[in-house]
Formats: C-alpha cells, structure tokens, sequence
C-alpha cells in the first residue's frame, strides 16, 4: 500500500471523511481532560505561583506554532517535486491554525512575562524569531490569496514557505544557538528525567497532544474545503464553456 | 469553583479568555467556511445537472 495514493482527491475525501469525527472526539476529550485537570487540579508554582497554569495553553500553541510550519514545508515540497494538488492544499489549509497557534503563544507568552520578567515584550532571540514567524504566516496566507491562479500560488507560497522555515526552526533552537534573552531553554526535553513535575507534566502532556489532535482535525476539515473550493471552480468554469 | 489564583488571578484568567476565544474563533470560522464551500458545490453541481 502506498501513501501516495491519498494523493487522489477522491480517496483522500473518503479517507479523511471516515475518519475526521473520531480525531475531533478525541482531540475535545484531550484539550477538555488536560486544560480542567491542569487548571483546577493543580497546585501553584513555588516560584512562579499561579501563573504556572498559563503553560498548558502556551507551551502546546507554541510547539504547534511551530510543527504546522514543518508540516507546511513538508506539503510544499511534495508540490514542487510531485506537484500533488492535496499537498499544497493542505500546507495551504494548516496556514490559518499556524498562525492562531503563533497569536496564542504571543499572548499567554506576553501575559506570563509581565508578572515573571517585568515586561510583556522584550527583543529576545526566541521572542523576535517568532514574531518574525507570524509576519511570515501573514505573508503566506495573503499571497494565496493575493494570486489567482492555484498552481502559481502554490509555487510562490511553497518558495515562502522554505525560506520561513529558517525561522521556524530559529523559534526553537534560538534558546541555544544564541544564549542570552528573557526566555528559558525548552520546557520538555527528550531525557530520562522531566525537568518538571510529575504533578505538572501529565496534564501538559494531555493538552500537547489535544492540541495536535485538533491540529490534525482542523487541517482534513479546511483541506476538504479547499478541495470543494477547487472542485466548484472547475465545475463552473466548464459551465461557462 | 475557580481555584484560587491569587495575586495573578488577572494574568492566569486573560490568558486563559484570549487563548480559548482564538481557539473557537478558529473552529467556529472553518466549520462555517467549510459548510459554505459543501453548499456552493452542491449548487454547482445541481447547476451543471439542470
């Protein structure tokens, strides 16, 4: 069985329509179990006191932030190597998710910061590499828009896509590569020991993998849009023959 | 209910109201867009039938 056969609209609807109610049920359950437990279960920070509870909207929208444009990328290559027509629908459909998650993660961020660092703002390498990130998603999204043709934009939109990828990843190796700013290294880590507790970290990872859970419900649900769109466009373009 | 969040009360809840309004403004514009797109193919169809 080949996974390029999804490339085909028609199996790709009928694939992705048996299979969206399940991912949106279990992404609801996953965001509801993770955010109450998080929220009301939990103790405050010894440090941090209750602002600790901003990390299960803020480290989640931050990694999805930046994974939707990994995933963005992913699908552009495949569009200029393969030119599928669902690729480049879907890095076009994770655009709008990318850049609430990119907000998102602005917001709780500049909201955590004022009461920790002082400031809701500062021009540390993490932060501007994500500001950055969103004037790239804006950039994305307008120029599908801007262009008429759907194969150009897909062009153009997939050259955007690879040179934001540098600042895709700048947002999550910034911390390293330049070590000096506000913000901390990375919450999570691929390591034997959590750097956080047990008591924290649990309902963080019901949250983080809610949020990619209605990331994936959100791109079938706008890539099966997008290919209603495209379909009505032929159907009334051979219409008007 | 709500636990007590102290003196961060209003940083924890803002948070939270900006997060999740972004969040169902998000569900709630694809679901409408998409269930426009459903209907604006099935009237093309019909269209192309007729």
């Amino acid at each position: 069985m080949s996974l390029w056969k999804y490339a085909n609209p028609v199996k790709f609807m009928a694939l992705s329509g048996r299979i969206l109610p399940f991912v949106a049920m279990l992404s609801t359950s996953c965001l509801l179990a993770g955010l109450i437990w998080g929220f009301f279960f939990t103790a405050d920070d010894f440090k941090q006191g209750s602002t600790v509870k901003i990390i299960y909207l803020h480290v989640p929208a931050a990694m999805m932030a930046i994974n939707t444009w990994i995933m963005m990328l992913i699908g552009s290559l495949i569009w200029l190597v393969r030119r599928h027509h669902v690729s480049a629908l879907a890095a076009r459909a994770a655009a709008p998710i990318g850049v609430t998650m990119t907000l998102i993660a602005l917001f709780t961020g500049a909201i955590w910061g004022k009461p920790m660092w002082g400031t809701y703002w500062a021009w540390d390498p993490r932060l501007s590499s994500f500001m950055i990130l969103f004037i790239f998603y804006i950039g994305y999204i307008t120029l599908w828009q801007a262009v008429e043709d759907d194969d150009t934009a897909a062009d153009l939109t997939a050259i955007i896509c690879i040179v934001g990828s540098v600042f895709a990843l700048l947002s999550r190796y910034a911390v390293n590569l330049w070590n000096q700013g506000l913000h901390q290294g990375a919450t999570l880590t691929i390591k034997e020991t959590s750097p956080i507790d047990a008591s924290y970290y649990y309902p963080l990872l019901f949250c983080i993998v809610g949020f990619i859970l209605l990331f994936v419900t959100l791109v079938l649900l706008r890539t099966r849009m997008h290919i209603r769109i495209r379909r009505t466009k032929a159907l009334l373009a051979r219409r008007c023959l | 209910m709500i636990p007590d969040l102290g003196k961060y009360a209003v940083d924890v809840l803002s948070a939270y109201v900006i997060a999740l309004a972004l969040l169902f403004a998000l569900v709630a514009f694809s679901l409408r867009q998409s269930a426009k797109a459903r209907a604006d193919l099935e009237r093309a169809e019909k269209q192309l039938k007729s």
